[in-house]
């Protein structure tokens, strides 16, 4: 007869840099059931609107997150966009995608170091970061920091890239681009690596769907969406399909971030060949009114944003639907029926933000 | 019930006891949840529930006081949970019957119910 307990889960814990926590119940090694917990650092920044004026806001909303930190700016200054019928210039649409794709790179480029500590493969790990550092200079070079940028604003973008810093940055990338497909090829083909990743945690179609699942996390399940297709920013220009796998497990998690890190530097290429000349940004006068549902396909999956003007300089409302908040009752799913030693690895795949989750 | 139109997405204003009701013919079309959002008002809530199935959203908006009981939906959207806990704790808003309840306790915060005032 099985022995049933309850083992705490964080919200300290090597895998996590940030607080979650799981109450696993198990029997024997196998979890039957996973109740989350977060809250532990809750930052009530959506309550800052009523503060700060909504021009201030974008540093507000670009710092909800230190490794979405453009796109939380971009879609903040797009909802914002749209209550007030603000037409942003096309350059700056086409650098705000090439700086959003950036970011997923470097994101997944994090992730999978991440995933790679999470099993025990330290030198995977550091190749991992150590190529993601080549992303971080280009922040540096186009922006001035390697976080936080503050290029986004109300109306277009606070900096431009000259055409042959972008060109620059495309033969970068054209190098990254042979590099990541040798780290890829041990990723995905490597026995220890397999061993972790190869039929663990699965999430069916129809769960994902039901347990509403954003991001890569879903498309490893088989569901071929992807807000860029919504065509914000430049992407209603550029040429792609969201990248899917049918599996459904932890491999098919990785898989199908490995292989937007690839999509993303051919939108990037594409962005670099079609970029217009002209101005990144537009005067405009006025307060918001009304109210907006921004959607962003951010690294992680799709974030929302809501904003609720009243003809002020303050918001009535800012409300951020984050892709990891989506994402929880998906894992605590996945969870179920797996054994405790696979949990770490688990959590991993969701790639969870809880900076983003405690806005 | 009206209609009326927020952003690019459909929104459908309803009444509170419509709630229950119009979240279970969306369920039945396939659709999933994908937030709720509470914003407060001049003596009550106004609280935007919004749906997906593809790349459509629709939204359901209903208009309450601020001691009107709401019934959870997480039976049957069962990732409600945690949205309604949310709202529960940050605005105060009196959702009875969460599937999963944290009684107050999915956030650790100082100051009970900070978004309420």
């Amino acid at each position: 007869m099985s022995v049933r307990s309850i083992v705490p889960f964080g919200p300290q814990h090597p895998v996590l840099p940030e607080p979650i926590h799981l109450d696993l119940v198990l029997e024997d090694e196998r979890v039957v059931e996973a109740i989350p917990s977060i809250g532990f650092i809750h930052r009530g920044l959506e309550k800052l609107v009523e503060k700060k004026d909504f021009v201030e806001y974008v540093y507000v909303a670009e710092r909800v997150c230190g490794i979405c930190s453009f796109m939380h700016g971009m879609g903040y200054c797009e909802a914002i966009e749209h209550t007030m019928g603000i037409e942003v210039p096309e350059r700056a649409k086409y650098l705000r995608t090439i700086w959003s794709e950036m970011s997923r790179i470097h994101s997944h480029m994090m992730w999978l170091g991440l995933l790679a500590d999470g099993f025990g493969f330290e030198s995977l790990f550091m190749e991992s970061w150590r190529m993601r550092e080549k992303i971080l200079d280009m922040f540096e070079y186009s922006t001035g920091g390697r976080v936080i940028f503050s290029v986004n604003k109300i109306g277009g973008q606070r900096k431009d890239m000259p055409d042959d810093m972008i060109a620059d940055f495309v033969g970068i990338l054209d190098g990254m681009e042979k590099e990541i497909r040798s780290l890829s090829h041990t990723f995905l083909n490597d026995y220890a690596v397999k061993s972790r990743l190869e039929g663990v945690g699965f999430l069916t179609k129809q769960q994902a769907h039901d347990l509403g699942a954003v991001g890569p996390f879903m498309r490893a399940s088989g569901i071929a969406l992807d807000t860029r297709k919504t065509g914000y920013a430049a992407y209603a220009h550029l040429e792609f399909e969201p990248i899917i796998s049918t599996v459904g497990d932890s491999y098919a998690r990785t898989d199908v971030r490995i292989r937007e890190i690839f999509q993303s530097i051919d939108l990037i290429r594409q962005a670099a060949a079609k970029i217009p000349a002209g101005d990144v940004a537009v005067p405009f006068k006025g307060n918001p009114t009304g109210e907006y549902l921004m959607r962003v396909e951010q690294p992680r999956g799709e974030a929302i944003y809501y904003v609720k003007g009243n003809g002020t300089k303050n918001l009535d409302r800012f409300r951020l639907r984050t892709p990891t908040f989506a994402n929880i009752p998906g894992l605590v799913e996945t969870l179920k029926g797996c054994q405790l030693a696979d949990v770490p690895i688990l959590i991993l795949t969701i790639d969870p933000c809880i900076s983003c989750t405690e806005r | 019930m009206t209609d009326n139109q927020l952003t690019d997405n459909k929104l459908t204003n309803i009444a509170a006891v419509e709630l229950l009701a119009s979240c279970q013919q969306l369920k039945n079309d396939g659709y999933h949840i994908m937030q709720i959002c509470a914003v407060r008002t001049t003596g009550g809530y106004e609280l935007t529930y919004s749906f997906g199935l593809d790349y459509a959203m629709v939204n359901l908006r209903m208009i309450i006081s601020t001691d009107e009981e709401v019934m959870s939906i997480s039976s049957i959207f069962s990732p409600a949970f945690l949205y309604e806990n949310e709202i529960r704790e940050l605005f105060g808003v009196q959702i009875q019957r969460i599937n999963v309840d944290y009684k107050g306790n999915l956030y650790r915060i100082a100051v009970k119910t900070p978004f309420k005032d």
